[in-house]
């Protein structure tokens, strides 16, 4: 494995969250009762999704100025470790409103907020499949990548905080919410939020890295022929 | 009903130290006295090391096909 010691980290504090987020003492509260827990799993998903996010803004950007398809790779499959934390956001999140909000999908701003940011970025990599040229390619899923992150923002962080929402710290109410903010369910919140984040970046590393040797074994064929 | 779902989405109601000890909201305290939330703990743990195991063995192949075309040219 290259460059490993924060693969073992996101081993380590998954490990950590796994088990500590099963053991340790949970406040308490009303309807929420156990599944409290899933704080560590079904929030973490969509903290790890916007950090990826905008680590594939960040290469979008590059790939802008510099045109290296390097900066593309990146982009693409930052993206696409956030699409499916996203994805997985979505489904563990209707689970849990399902027996805490009575429904699976109760129109609640924030959980159509959410979908249509999918919706966007399901958008985004059919475009990009539907172009040929690779640096066409590139370059316009870059300058829609930063847009539908500049819309994707708004939507679930904004808007639902402009009306009335069932997610917990919205409806008026900026910042953490007060689960968030207890001492003890930090203890596990936090550490999971790296290590989920961490693990995305590593399916995106490892996704990256084959499409580079890919590129070298195409570009190899070309040469032969020619 | 509706309500009290409503109370607690809208109002930032700080946890406190009571919460840690209110008995009257119901928990999976006769699974964790009985220990079989170990179990669960141990079934979780068991399946994410495999998943490890297998995605380290994903990398390593990986890096052994980035060996090989760096040689190759």
């Amino acid at each position: 494995m290259r460059a490993s010691w924060w693969k073992i980290l996101t081993i380590g504090l998954l490990l950590y969250t796994l088990i500590a987020g099963l053991l340790l003492d949970v406040p308490r509260l009303p309807i929420l009762n156990e599944t409290i827990r899933a704080l560590h799993f079904h929030v973490t998903m969509w903290f790890g999704m916007i950090i990826m996010l905008v680590v594939a803004v960040v290469y979008s950007v590059k790939y802008l100025r510099t045109s290296d398809i390097k900066h593309d790779d990146m982009a693409i499959e930052f993206t696409n470790a956030a699409i499916l934390f996203g994805v997985l956001g979505i489904v563990t999140g209707m689970l849990w409103a399902k027996f805490t909000w009575g429904d699976y999908w109760s129109g609640d701003p924030k959980q159509n907020g959410s979908a249509i940011g999918l919706l966007m970025y399901f958008a985004y990599l059919i475009l990009r499949n539907s172009l040929t040229d690779v640096h066409q390619r590139a370059r316009i899923g870059a300058v829609y990548n930063i847009f539908a992150f500049a819309a994707f923002i708004p939507l679930i962080f904004v808007l639902p905080r402009l009306t009335d929402s069932l997610h917990p710290g919205n409806g008026g109410n900026p910042g953490f919410n007060a689960y968030d903010l207890d001492s003890k369910l930090r203890l596990v919140f936090y550490p999971a939020i790296i290590g989920w984040t961490l693990l995305g970046a590593w399916m995106a590393n490892v996704r990256v890295r084959l499409r580079r040797i890919e590129r070298k074994v195409e570009d190899k064929l070309i040469n032969q022929v020619s | 009903m509706a309500f009290s779902f409503q109370a607690v989405a809208q109002e930032k109601i700080a946890i406190t130290e009571d919460d840690y000890s209110n008995s009257r909201v119901e928990m999976a305290d006769v699974m964790r006295s009985e220990g079989k939330i170990y179990v669960l703990v141990g079934v979780i743990v068991l399946i994410f090391a495999g998943i490890t195991v297998y995605v380290i063995n994903t990398d390593r192949k990986v890096s052994k096909l980035e060996k090989l075309i760096k040689e190759d040219s």
